[in-house]
């Protein structure tokens, strides 16, 4: 003899409640947090970098969360750019997740009306299914990557405010054929942004930090 | 990797289901319903949940898997449709398609125990 128990339990159930604890905290401290999405390379860093500048420039103040497998090459970038940055190694772990980010904001300091940028370990897959306390998730994708991206990678598009389209001067270099890409993201993430960005030159990082500002203020103040 | 935290989560979440009900039973089946638009293969959950369960009131309970294919909303005529590979558009009208909830279901649905009178 068996019984069937039912449960309808989400397996996400816990993290998902330890960000949203996160998420409280940080907003009842007037903190807007950003999780940033994207594959190894195609440019997460150099975007924060670009928009932590022009931040900086208007007296903002600002704090990175650095998720790596291994190294701290990222932080010790951001640290150069005179930029708070505070690095998470998982040792093998394909994302971050709540309780990785509990941790390391007891071991930091986050001045209260901060901005909050949290890089993700680069990777399309497990990061999009873990939430950590954002306000929103951004997706950085390269042209040099493809344009199938948001086909094969749904979920990391479809949870995504705006897409940072990066390494955009390289664009007739590897034929991106920038339709389709639309398409793809119009299908997966309706509603979402499509941002472009050089970020060797800082081309286009004027026109994201000033949409970033606006959905900031939108969220703070809802 | 990817399974084997969200396996780690079903074992946890297993487990105080098992200690809820004390010593009835045995948890023969945990069910899940997992939708395509996650990602997880079964072979892996299923490998991860054999080896994770061990030393848990998981251990020796079998993981079936039910997947739901995602269904896209076409915004024109707003029928329900599945996708073909690298298209968006809506079978019945060519439409653009956009993403629903179905398809990113990630859910333990029910458990089996083997119910252990007296």
């Amino acid at each position: 003899m068996s019984i069937s128990i039912e449960l309808k339990r989400a397996i996400y159930e816990e993290n998902d409640a330890r960000a949203r604890a996160i998420n409280e905290t940080l907003r009842g401290r007037g903190i807007f947090t950003i999780n940033i999405l994207g594959g190894p390379g195609a440019g997460k860093t150099s975007f924060i970098s670009r928009v932590a500048e022009r931040l900086h420039a208007s007296g903002e103040k600002l704090a990175v969360i650095e998720g790596d497998v291994a190294s701290d090459i990222d932080t010790r970038l951001l640290r150069s750019l005179n930029v708070e940055a505070y690095q998470i190694e998982t040792g093998g772990d394909c994302h971050l997740n709540a309780p990785m980010i509990e941790g390391i904001l007891g071991r930091m300091s986050v001045a209260d009306g901060s901005w909050l940028f949290i890089e993700n370990i680069g990777n399309l897959v497990c990061p999009a299914e873990y939430v950590v306390g954002e306000d929103i998730k951004l997706v950085v994708a390269s042209v040099a990557e493809g344009s199938d991206k948001p086909y094969k990678y749904p979920a990391a598009f479809a949870k995504s405010a705006a897409c940072i389209l990066t390494k955009i001067d390289l664009k007739e270099a590897v034929g991106f054929d920038e339709e389709f890409f639309r398409k793809g993201l119009a299908g997966t993430a309706p509603g979402a942004l499509l941002l472009p960005l050089n970020g060797r030159t800082g081309e286009g990082a004027d026109e994201i930090t000033a949409w970033l500002r606006s959905v900031r203020t939108r969220v703070l103040e809802a | 990797m990817h399974e084997a935290s969200a396996i780690e989560s079903v074992v946890k979440i297993v487990s105080e289901e098992a200690e809820k009900l004390g010593a009835a039973g045995r948890v023969r089946t945990v069910k899940l319903v997992v939708g395509e638009a996650t990602g997880h293969l079964e072979e892996a959950l299923v490998f991860y949940f054999d080896v994770l369960g061990k030393g848990t009131a998981a251990e020796g309970a079998k993981l079936e898997v039910s997947y739901v294919k995602p269904r896209l909303r076409c915004s024109s005529c707003q029928k329900l449709f599945e996708r073909k590979r690298f298209s968006f558009d809506c079978p019945h009208c060519g439409g653009q398609g956009v993403a629903t909830k179905i398809g990113s279901e990630f859910y333990i649905d029910s458990l089996e125990i083997e119910d252990m009178p007296g």
